[in-house]
């Protein structure tokens, strides 16, 4: 028999604790206990990360059986580089949405639904940290949706009405997108009778030309994709991040596609990691395809929004466009361009929406035109969009420049020079949207109109994590070696198998 | 003869093409239905026809249930029927909610035609 491996109890707390402190958040009902209660709970959370980051990188991967039971049979989690990155990802914007959340919450959200809100956001976390934790594919089905219901519900709590339009066009599609997910995963149980993602990796080789593990191949990619707004099957998206609470929207652009983007991967890498998928399928000129698409189009529909939560969004999906590109080249390089992107993006992106959601918490202005002169009226909060918007292009010296430099390099490197160009070209695109933004807030006068001219102070919880992701996108812009070494040893444990 | 064979070979799938009429139906109601509450239902027709792709998956030809008895030789696999109690809790809730929402947005839009709603979004849309 193969020697039993260490159990990792830290896995484990990892997804308990936030898991056990949402009910506990709804007995409080006070805002304030609530509040303080998920906001221990994500600092906690992100401290077990570290911890789990720093083993992993000195033992490499870690376990743990759940209930004692062994791997094929039980439910297995463990944690490799990969898994670790992104729970570390997730953790760490956890942990500094939270004090954001407290004033502009209080703002956003029907005051007796606060506590609702907080117990909302413990549920995502939980969810979205056992995706990454988790080594089993049923299990990984549960916790994509107890972090998508609960996503819905955060999205529905937006003040405008059509928050709830937008929650439910969500709910529709990710439960279409989960449930393509779990007939993949049943047609792979079919032909391999087994869950545990280490042993379909070993499992698959032997029946990945039948039909069937083709088709679960298909729905799975299909099903993940709609999760992750792969462009075109991003529709949810846009509505989704614009009425949602600012909180609500900063949480999920940094960490749930993000946490989608690892299911493909490991999908792509590790259950199919011993077949040749990119040689076998044209999976590589789709995925490409629809990156590129994502890259032009979604940049595109951004410059023509008025709004700039949607303008953001619709940054996302092509944001998104350059991470799975990344995984499209299917080599160290890009897979190392594509995780640091995960993380870089979700840095950037979430100051870009904190800094939104702070002139929405200060002056209710979400449009372009009534973002005019807000340069002088709220020249901190605008700073920092500034800073992240310079990330979103991809300027030197930001962490979007890494990024970029990674993915270009891998395309050279993979000898798609043209992919390298349109690389370039699509952050031109960028340079637009995120000129239109300056422009209104730096050129233009402040309007003449008293009630637009209002503005309130934004409380320092707010000002203090949104100056953490924007100067964590400068810092890791310009020394991102410690980044760059995770993103390439997480890129080679992924092709490398667990 | 061949024609039984024929038979045989399909109808031993019967269960299958069930799975496979239920699952396009309702996928073809949740995105051709403008009325939210038969988009809903339209999802649920969706969901069960996965439960009961699961199901078939794990009966065992002449396999009785999984419990050990005297005499008992060949027993369904139990697996693929405890997977998919926890999908179907997974779907109730996502129906609750689903229906909760459509119940909001009644009251925010006064309609649940689809097609409605969006002709009032559109609306909002040049005001925000």
């Amino acid at each position: 028999m193969i020697d039993v491996p260490a159990s990792d109890p830290w896995l484990i707390l990892l997804v308990v604790v936030p898991l056990l402190a949402a009910p506990l958040c709804v007995l409080l009902r006070g805002p304030a206990g609530a509040w303080s209660v998920a906001t221990a709970v994500s600092w906690g959370v992100l401290g077990i990360a570290v911890k789990l980051l720093g083993d992993v990188l000195e033992r490499g991967t870690l376990r743990y059986r759940i209930g004692g039971w062994d791997a094929p049979w039980g439910i297995e989690y463990l944690l490799d580089p990969v898994g670790a990155f992104v729970v570390v990802i997730v953790a760490a914007i956890g942990a500094v949405v939270l004090p954001y959340a407290k004033s502009s919450v209080e703002k956003e959200v029907r005051s007796d639904r606060i506590y609702l809100f907080y117990a909302m956001v413990l549920l995502c976390l939980s969810g979205l940290l056992g995706i990454a934790v988790t080594g089993d594919a049923f299990n990984l089905f549960v916790f994509l949706e107890v972090s998508s219901l609960s996503s819905y519900v955060l999205i529905s709590l937006g003040r405008d009405r059509r928050a709830l339009t937008a929650a439910f066009r969500y709910l529709i599609m990710g439960t279409l997108g989960a449930t393509f997910y779990i007939i993949g995963v049943g047609l792979m149980y079919q032909m391999t009778g087994t869950l545990n993602i280490q042993d379909l990796t070993t499992i698959i080789p032997a029946v990945a030309d039948t039909r069937t593990v083709l088709a679960a191949l298909a729905f799975l990619t299909v099903g993940i994709s709609l999760k992750l707004a792969l462009f075109p099957l991003h529709l949810w998206l846009p509505n989704a991040y614009t009425f949602a609470p600012s909180a609500v929207t900063v949480f999920l652009s940094a960490t749930a596609t993000k946490v989608s983007a690892y299911v493909l991967l490991r999908i792509f890498f590790t259950v199919f990691g011993q077949v040749d998928l990119f040689a076998h399928f044209p999976l590589q000129p789709v995925l490409m395809a629809m990156a590129l698409a994502a890259m032009f189009l979604a940049s595109l529909t951004a410059i023509w929004q008025q709004n700039v939560k949607r303008m953001l969004a619709y940054s996302s999906v092509a944001q998104i466009g350059y991470t799975v590109l990344g995984i499209s080249l299917a080599t160290e390089a890009g897979l190392s361009g594509a995780i640091i992107h995960l993380f870089n993006h979700a840095l950037m992106k979430g100051a870009a929406f904190m800094a939104i959601g702070a002139v929405v918490y200060a002056t209710g202005a979400v449009t372009l035109d009534r973002l005019a002169g807000m340069g002088k009226r709220m020249p901190f909060t605008m700073a920092a969009f500034v800073v992240a918007g310079l990330g979103l292009i991809g300027m030197p010296l930001t962490a979007g420049f890494i990024s970029k430099w990674q993915l270009i390099t891998a395309a050279l490197e993979s000898g798609y020079w043209p992919l390298a160009v349109l690389i370039l070209l699509s952050s031109l695109l960028a340079v637009i949207y995120v000129w239109r933004v300056v422009e209104a807030a730096y050129l233009r006068p402040v309007p003449a109109n008293e009630a637009w001219a209002a503005t309130d102070r934004v409380p320092v919880g707010m000002q203090v994590p949104m100056w953490v992701l924007a100067g964590a996108s400068v810092y890791f812009g310009t020394d991102a070696s410690f980044t760059l070494e995770l993103a390439h040893t997480a890129a080679r444990a992924l092709m490398g198998g667990y | 003869m061949d024609i039984f064979l024929l038979a045989d070979e399909h109808l031993g799938l019967f269960n299958y093409w069930i799975v496979i009429v239920l699952m396009m139906s309702g996928f073809y109601v949740v995105i051709a239905q403008h009325n939210l509450l038969k988009k809903v239902v339209g999802l649920n027709i969706f969901q069960v026809s996965v439960f009961l792709f699961y199901i078939s998956m794990g009966k065992v030809d002449g396999g009785s249930a999984p419990i050990f008895k005297d005499g008992v030789e060949v027993l369904s696999n139990p697996l693929p029927h405890v997977l998919i109690l926890t999908a179907i809790v997974v779907g109730v809730a996502a129906t609750a909610l689903a229906l909760a929402l459509v119940v909001r947005i009644k009251h925010a839009f006064g309609t649940v035609e689809e097609d409605e709603i969006q002709a009032i979004e559109h609306d909002e849309e040049d005001i925000a």
